[in-house]
This record gives structure tokens, C-alpha cells and sequence, in this order.
């Protein structure tokens, strides 16, 4: 337990320490990739440490998104109620989609969940008068101001970005080492025997979804507030696919893995965009490749290999 | 356009539309039954047969007619080798877990969909239709003195478009067909009851699997081919496809050949009212709602049976 808290806070500390050392484009970069990466910490949750394959997370980052976006976009509330609004969007929506979609699992789990998304993409496009659509809209940097710091500032951007992946972070490593987490692990490996013991699973798959759901829209809203814009293409498909390659890359079912996956795939979607219009296709290739060789990820391959006790 | 009139009309749409879905979501049923795995690049293989249409069209001499016809023949074939190609390669390789089979064709479906961006370009391009006559379309009306016959400006159709309807109810007999009448057929049903005594019994499973899932991409291929003159083909066009044919092949039944062609005569049919009544968007917002629920409330489908 030790080792690994000394891990993940090193990690924290690096990612601190690095604000004052990286060039320009890098620090950018970077808080862009620490606020997706709340994204993935959230998605793990439901995927890596439940077992429930949605294919409809993007709901929940827009839920956020658009929850904070459309408050500053239409009052004067200012960024932390919008932020805090986000939140709530996000764990309502979970709640509702929730209580419908548990009632199936596998395969349907993950078409209900991704209808659902779509229904709310497509809602989205509808009120289009309100939300424009696929063009979306800038949120005004007035409203982007918190206690008197300018959240589209570069620096202030990384330590937001910063604070709140290290609160989802070690949100996450407390969890999983919580009783809580241990019987989402084992609702994961087998639900059937879970029941058996006496926990009631549907009511712990469900909060199981509500804290994913929550910490995807604290994503969502983040991102908003941090870097100025709410658009329709969040909430698409394409958005569930994200999140799921991420923990995959990265190791579904570690603490860890969400950032390194996300990390790996942003640079690398990054560096070939330079070279094709196609950067996609760096996504299947690599979703390919991982299901066929490394079904564990970058953090399970190190579990598996060096690291028993790995979270 | 009187109301009547433009009902027809609306509903001339949509049975084309019902038509190519029936077509298309009967391959996605036929893997989904036989092999038990959801196919998420089904969309993308419908994409490629309008693209394949769109090259020979583009390169073999002949005419319109001639183009369509090569390239009914082809696409299917080069669409329906490569998707087999796949499962040998990918989808054999995970034993057709299906989660993982699931992660694995999303990650096929960039692979087709950019390197047809890479190789075929963003531009949506047109294919001639091999004919395209304009039939007005009679409309009656009782008067005074009994029912009586004319012509309302704007009701009528093309002959294409009754050719996509007609050719498209054939293909779907010949599936039907070949699966209850021919020994192939019977090789797929027995894999679809029994995997393990199908091996048992000497059948080979494995080349059943990839034969299955060539004519499931198949099938999407030729739903592409008989679209792409009425639509553009786009590098983009399988989303919504595979969108609508998920749609019909959860409402008629996952795995229910019957199931899936009620649903898309029923899908295509009100998606075309509605959408020419209301707004598609809103359209389609119910119909994927409505899917959520079916599959939360009625998990058999409509037409399915219960699974053991």
C-alpha cells in the first residue's frame, strides 16, 4: 500500500514539478491531456474496476460539459456554480440511465448505453437555437474566472487541470482499496457469486456508474471552463470510443493506467496528424493490436510482469 | 400537394429506404445469429460497396448499365473476401469473445473508414443510375360523380427506385432460400444451434465462422451498391447505416431473419412519414430511445425468442 501511494504521489509531484520546466507547447499539451485523463480515471471505474462495458460515457462528459457551458453561456452564475452544476447533470443522468440500462448486461449493456448516448448527441443537435449544434459555441473568458484568476490563463489552466486529475486520481486509489471497491472487483470477476455473498449488486453497479459518471462530467466540465468550448462532436460517438481506448491502452483496472493511456494516445494521434488527415486510424490500428496482443494494457502488462500488488 | 398525395410519396421513400435496411440488417442478423458477435463494422462495409460501386462505375467502360452490373458482382465479392480476410486474421484470433469482438471491429471500422478517407478522398460522389425513368403515379379521387383518376404534380417515382425495392426483396428470398433449402444453409443453422456438436459432427466450424461473416459484409456491400445512385458515396455514409440497421435488427430480434425484415419495412416505412411530416432529427431521437427501451424492457426483441 505504501509503495503504491509513494507511486501515484510521485506521480502527482511530477506532473507538478513539470509546470515550471516544460516549453510552451508541451505545457499546453499536457494540461489538455491531465483533464482527459480525469475523463479516463471515470470511465475505469465503471469498465476497468466494475466490469460494465458502456459505450455511451460520452452522455456524461457533455452532461458536464454542456451543464457548465450552457449556465455561463445564458446567466451570470460565474464558473464554480457551472462546474458544480456540471457535476450534477452528470450523476442525474447516471442515476436515470442507470436504473433503465442495469437491467441489462453485456453486449445489450453496451447498445443501451450507446442509443442512450446517441439519443442525448442527437437531443443536443435539436436545440441547436440553444446549443449550436456541431459548430457549439465559445464560453465568453468573462465568466471563466475564478476568485479573481483567469482560468484561460496558461499556467492557471495546468494547476486546475493539475489539482483536480490528482483529486480524481487518489479519489480513485481510495476507492478501490475501499471495501466498496473491492466488491466492485468482485462483481467484475463474478457477479452471480457477488450476489450470493449477500451484495446487492444491482445497487452497487449502479453507484458504481454514478461515481463514473460524475467524475466523466467533472471531466466534461472542466474542459469547458479550461478551455473555452462546448460543441455537439463531444457528445458523438466517437467521444464513448475515446475513454475506452484509453483504459485499454493503459491498463484497464489499474489506478494508473487511465493517465498513461491517455498520455500515449494524445501524443500519438498528435504526432501522426502531422503526417495524414487520418489520424483515426492510428486508433483502430491500435484498438486491433491491443485486443489481439496486450488485452491488459501498458499498467497490466507491468502488473503482470513486475508488479503483483500493482492497483 | 394535397395530404394524400404527399403521404404516398412519403411512403414511396421510405419502402426504398426499408428496402436497402432490410438488405443490410439481414447480414448484420446472420452473423449475429450464427456467430453470436456484433458486428460494429457493418457500417463501414456498406460504405465500401457504394465506394467499390462508385470505382468500377468510374473505371469499366460499358455504360451506366453495364458499370451497375460489374459492379453488383464485385462488391460483394471484394467486400465479402475482405471481411473474411478479417475474421481469419482478427476475430478467430480472440475466439469471438463478444466484448472483445466488439472493441476489435470498432477498431476495424477506423481502419476501413480512414484509409478509404486516405485513399478515396472526403469529396461524396455520384454514381449514373443504370435507368432512371420518371413514372408519374396515379392518384384517385371520389367526386361527385364516383372515383375518379389524375395526375398530382410532384407524386412519382423512379424506375430505379422500384428496381431497389424489387431487387432488394429478391436477395432477401435467395437468403432465405439458400439457408433452409441448401446444404450450406443447413451447415450455418447447425452452427448456429450447436457449435460444439456441429464440430463433432465434422463440420468446420472456423471456415463456417469467415463464410458467415463474408456474406453478412456481403449483403451490407450490396445494400451499398443498389444506394449509391440514389445517394452519394461518402466515406462517412456507414454511421447512420449501421445506426438504423442496430435499430432494426434489436427491434425485430437479435438473430431473427424474419424479425429484422418487419422491422425495417416498419423502421424505414415511419422513418420516411416522419421524416417528411417532422424533423428528422426528432426522428430519430424516438427511434433510438425507443431501441434503449426495447432492449431494457423486451430484451428478446420483438420477434426473437427467449434466449436459453
Amino acid at each position: 500500500m505504501s509503495r503504491s501511494l509513494a507511486l501515484h504521489l510521485g506521480l502527482v509531484a511530477l506532473l507538478l514539478a513539470l509546470n515550471f520546466v516544460l516549453p510552451p507547447y508541451a505545457h499546453g499539451n499536457l494540461a489538455r491531456v491531465m483533464t482527459l485523463a480525469i475523463y479516463a480515471i471515470g470511465y475505469n471505474i465503471a469498465f476497468g474496476y466494475t466490469g460494465l462495458l458502456s459505450l455511451g460515457h460520452a452522455m456524461f462528459f457533455a452532461a458536464g460539459m454542456y451543464g457548465a457551458g450552457l449556465l455561463l453561456r445564458f446567466t451570470e452564475a460565474g464558473a464554480l456554480p457551472g462546474f458544480a452544476l456540471g457535476l450534477i447533470c452528470g450523476a442525474g443522468l447516471a442515476l436515470a440511465v442507470g436504473l433503465l440500462a442495469l437491467r441489462t448486461a453485456g453486449v445489450s449493456f453496451m447498445i443501451v448505453t450507446l442509443m442512450f448516448s446517441q439519443a442525448i448527441y442527437l437531443t443536443i443537435l435539436y436545440f441547436g437555437a440553444y446549443t449550436r449544434g456541431d459548430e457549439g459555441f465559445v464560453i465568453d473568458s468573462a465568466a471563466r474566472v475564478v476568485a479573481g484568476f483567469d482560468l484561460g490563463d496558461s499556467g492557471v489552466r495546468y494547476l486546475v487541470a493539475w489539482a483536480l486529475f490528482s483529486a480524481a486520481l487518489m479519489f480513485s486509489l481510495w476507492l478501490v482499496n475501499r471495501p466498496t471497491g473491492r466488491v466492485f472487483v468482485a462483481i467484475r470477476e463474478n457477479e452471480p457469486r457477488a450476489r450470493l455473498l449477500g451484495y446487492d449488486t444491482f445497487r452497487l453497479k449502479l453507484q458504481a456508474l454514478v461515481i463514473s459518471a460524475t467524475i466523466s462530467a467533472a471531466s466534461g466540465a472542466a474542459y469547458g471552463l479550461l478551455f473555452g468550448y462546448a460543441g455537439a462532436s463531444f457528445a458523438g460517438v466517437q467521444y464513448s470510443i475515446f475513454p475506452l481506448l484509453w483504459v485499454l491502452l493503459g491498463g484497464a483496472g489499474t489506478v494508473i493506467g487511465p493517465f498513461l493511456g491517455t498520455l500515449f494516445m494524445f501524443y500519438l494521434i498528435d504526432l501522426s496528424s502531422g503526417i495524414t488527415d487520418a489520424y483515426m486510424l492510428i486508433a483502430g490500428v491500435t484498438l486491433i493490436g491491443l485486443t489481439l496482443f496486450a488485452p491488459q494494457g501498458i499498467a497490466g502488462e507491468i502488473r503482470r510482469r513486475f508488479w503483483r500488488a500493482l492497483p | 400537394m394535397d395530404f394524400g398525395p404527399h403521404l404516398m410519396l412519403a411512403m414511396l421513400e421510405g419502402a426504398v429506404l426499408a428496402a436497402v435496411l432490410a438488405l443490410m440488417a439481414s447480414g448484420l442478423s446472420l452473423v449475429f445469429g450464427v456467430m453470436r458477435v456484433v458486428n460494429v463494422a457493418h457500417g463501414e462495409f456498406y460504405m465500401l460497396g457504394a465506394v467499390v460501386a462508385w470505382g468500377v462505375a468510374d473505371s469499366v467502360g460499358g455504360g451506366p448499365a453495364g458499370a451497375f452490373l460489374a459492379a453488383l458482382v464485385l462488391a460483394p465479392l471484394v467486400v465479402g473476401g475482405l471481411a473474411a480476410a478479417a475474421d481469419m486474421t482478427i476475430l478467430k484470433r480472440i475466439d469471438y469473445d463478444p466484448e472483445r469482438t466488439i472493441v476489435a471491429t470498432i477498431g476495424l471500422l477506423y481502419v476501413i473508414q480512414q484509409v478509404t478517407l486516405m485513399t478515396y478522398g472526403p469529396e461524396a460522389r455520384p454514381v449514373e443510375p443504370p435507368f432512371n425513368s420518371r413514372i408519374a403515379l396515379p392518384w384517385v379521387e371520389w367526386g361527385e360523380g364516383g372515383p375518379s383518376f389524375y395526375f398530382p404534380w410532384g407524386l412519382s417515382t423512379t424506375s430505379y427506385k422500384l428496381f431497389v425495392i424489387a431487387a432488394a426483396a429478391g436477395l432477401i428470398l435467395a437468403i432465405r432460400l439458400i439457408l433452409m433449402r441448401t446444404k450450406a444453409g443447413l451447415v450455418m443453422r447447425a452452427t448456429q444451434l450447436d457449435k460444439e456438436m456441429a464440430t463433432a459432427f465434422g463440420i468446420p466450424v472456423e471456415r463456417v465462422y469467415a463464410a458467415v461473416f463474408g456474406i453478412g459484409a456481403g449483403l451490407a456491400a450490396l445494400a451499398g451498391v443498389l444506394i449509391v445512385p440514389i445517394q452519394q458515396a461518402h466515406y462517412l455514409m456507414g454511421g447512420e447505416a449501421l445506426l438504423l440497421s442496430f435499430i432494426v435488427v434489436i427491434i425485430g430480434g437479435l438473430g431473427s431473419l424474419t424479425g429484422t425484415i418487419v422491422a425495417a419495412v416498419l423502421i424505414g416505412m415511419s422513418d420516411g412519414i416522419i421524416s417528411v411530416f417532422f424533423s428528422p432529427t426528432l426522428a430519430k431521437i424516438l427511434a433510438t430511445l425507443l431501441v434503449a427501451l426495447v432492449l431494457v424492457f423486451r430484451p428478446q426483441g420483438l420477434f426473437g425468442e427467449r434466449a436459453r
